[in-house]
């Protein structure tokens, strides 16, 4: 039984189709990463999983919840799923810890009590738990990230979509968040992540979908993925054709 | 003939510029409460109520003060509905600074980067609770100068309603000048008392506007 169901997407910014026809399912405590070019869709994938896009045709399914444009559909999607961008975006006039029990507090009607012990939690699972009062002016990127991070897990979502996470990062700081990513991912959590860390889809993903033109192009586990990249489109995007 | 002294002149427009601040505070507050309510309707999802909302602020935008007391003052009577100088001088001037502030506001919600939406969005937030808790708190610290800056415009259009006859500063400067024929010194005192009520807000809004510029932290 699979958690998140997405059949024939489809999805045009005007005249441009960016996403023709995808179709994938992804089983509770699966890894997944999206990789290709930019300008493949694999973003755009992403963001219709969470409703930040609407799509035009087919169906986008987690846990029952489905994906409609109204916002009754849309809070009842983004309770099953969270997102973690690349630019972070932490809210810069809360501090950390207020940045991670504002969801709780505000969607869940949890106590101001019950969701500062949530969100202790959470930071101390990201190795943040002494930035509880930091502002996020105060925080490195990567600090940034981590609380983001822990912001999107006292949600306690089914799943993960990872933006390009580590995008934005200088390269001593990518580290840290991907520590905490694959953490996660040996907690059992559903992750989907646009990724362009090649190294760590091969360590820690279960499955890799490779995207081309709006389309799945190939898909498989990371060994065949990489090592056996089966059409010449991969073989290019890998640098091994 | 009447002698009039110089105090005699000062302390009457003294007494008649507490119309102004009554009527300037009145309108820029409530004029500020409907200004919200606008700007909901501007930056709303629902695009009957953003084009609406533009309609209103466009309307009060783009004709003239002194028109819009006019047609309250002399229309709504054709209506059958009598206003005192009093009412239409307040609902005229409540009407064009909510018009005002909604527009000066939502170019204050829009500079919040499109990012702070999203993250938002994601942790399912409704767009009321993402206005309540995650944008107007950050546009707000951006609003205050320009704010500031616009309770003078208030200040000063409240000089207009003289035109229908209400009695406040200017039109009491009117009066006097007609009784002591001594315009350059009415209208002189007239103008030092608008100075002083207005030049203490200009200033507050530069100064908020230089902390807000230096202060990179939020605390």
């Amino acid at each position: 039984m699979s958690l998140i169901t997405i059949t024939e997407v489809r999805k045009s910014f005007g005249q441009n189709e960016v996403l023709k026809g995808i179709n994938l399912d992804i089983a509770p405590g699966e890894v997944i990463a999206i990789i290709g070019k930019s300008g493949s869709g694999k973003s755009t994938l992403l963001r219709c999983v969470n409703g930040l896009e609407t799509i035009d045709d087919g169906s986008i399914v987690v846990a029952g919840a489905q994906l409609a444009p109204d916002e009754v559909h849309l809070r009842a999607l983004r309770l099953k799923v969270g997102m973690i961008f690349q630019g972070f975006n932490l809210f810069p006039h809360l501090t950390a810890g207020r940045n991670v029990m504002l969801s709780p507090m505000v969607v869940k009607k949890v106590s101001a009590k019950e969701a500062e012990a949530e969100a202790r939690a959470r930071l101390d699972q990201v190795g943040l738990g002494h930035k509880f009062d930091a502002y996020p002016d105060q925080l490195s990127g990567g600090q940034q990230q981590r609380v983001a991070i822990a912001r999107a897990l006292a949600m306690k979502p089914l799943a993960l979509l990872c933006d390009e996470i580590t995008s934005a990062l200088d390269p001593e700081l990518v580290n840290e968040v991907l520590a905490v990513v694959k953490a996660l991912a040996e907690q059992g959590m559903t992750l989907i992540m646009v990724t362009h860390e090649m190294r760590f889809a091969r360590e820690v993903c279960d499955r890799v979908v490779f995207m081309h033109q709006g389309r799945v192009h190939e898909i498989g586990p990371p060994e065949d993925v990489f090592t056996h990249p089966q059409t010449p489109e991969l073989k290019q995007f890998l640098g091994v054709a | 003939m009447t002698a009039f002294s110089t105090w005699d002149i000062v302390s009457n427009l003294l007494l008649a510029a507490r119309w102004t601040v009554l009527l300037s505070l009145l309108a820029f507050v409530v004029g500020g409460v409907v200004g919200l309510v606008v700007l909901y309707a501007r930056i709303a999802r629902k695009a009957w109520l953003r084009r609406a909302a533009g309609l209103y602020i466009e309307l009060f935008q783009g004709t003239p003060l002194l028109m819009q007391l006019f047609l309250i003052f002399f229309g709504l009577p054709l209506m059958g509905l009598d206003v005192s100088p009093w009412a239409a001088a307040f609902v005229s001037l409540t009407l064009w600074s909510s018009a005002f502030l909604a527009e000066i506001w939502r170019g204050c919600v829009e500079s919040i980067p499109k990012g702070q939406w999203e993250a938002s969005s994601s942790l399912a937030m409704s767009f009321v609770e993402q206005l309540r808790y995650v944008i107007l708190p950050q546009s707000m610290r951006i609003a205050v100068p320009p704010t500031v800056g616009f309770s003078v415009q208030v200040v000063k259009g409240t000089a207009l309603t003289s035109i229908i006859g209400f009695v406040e500063l200017s039109k009491a400067a009117t009066i006097i000048t007609n009784a002591t024929f001594e315009p350059f010194t009415v209208y002189g005192f007239a103008a030092l008392i608008y100075f002083a009520l207005c030049w203490p807000l200009s200033k507050s809004s530069q100064i908020l506007e230089r902390k807000l510029n230096v202060a990179h932290h939020h605390h």
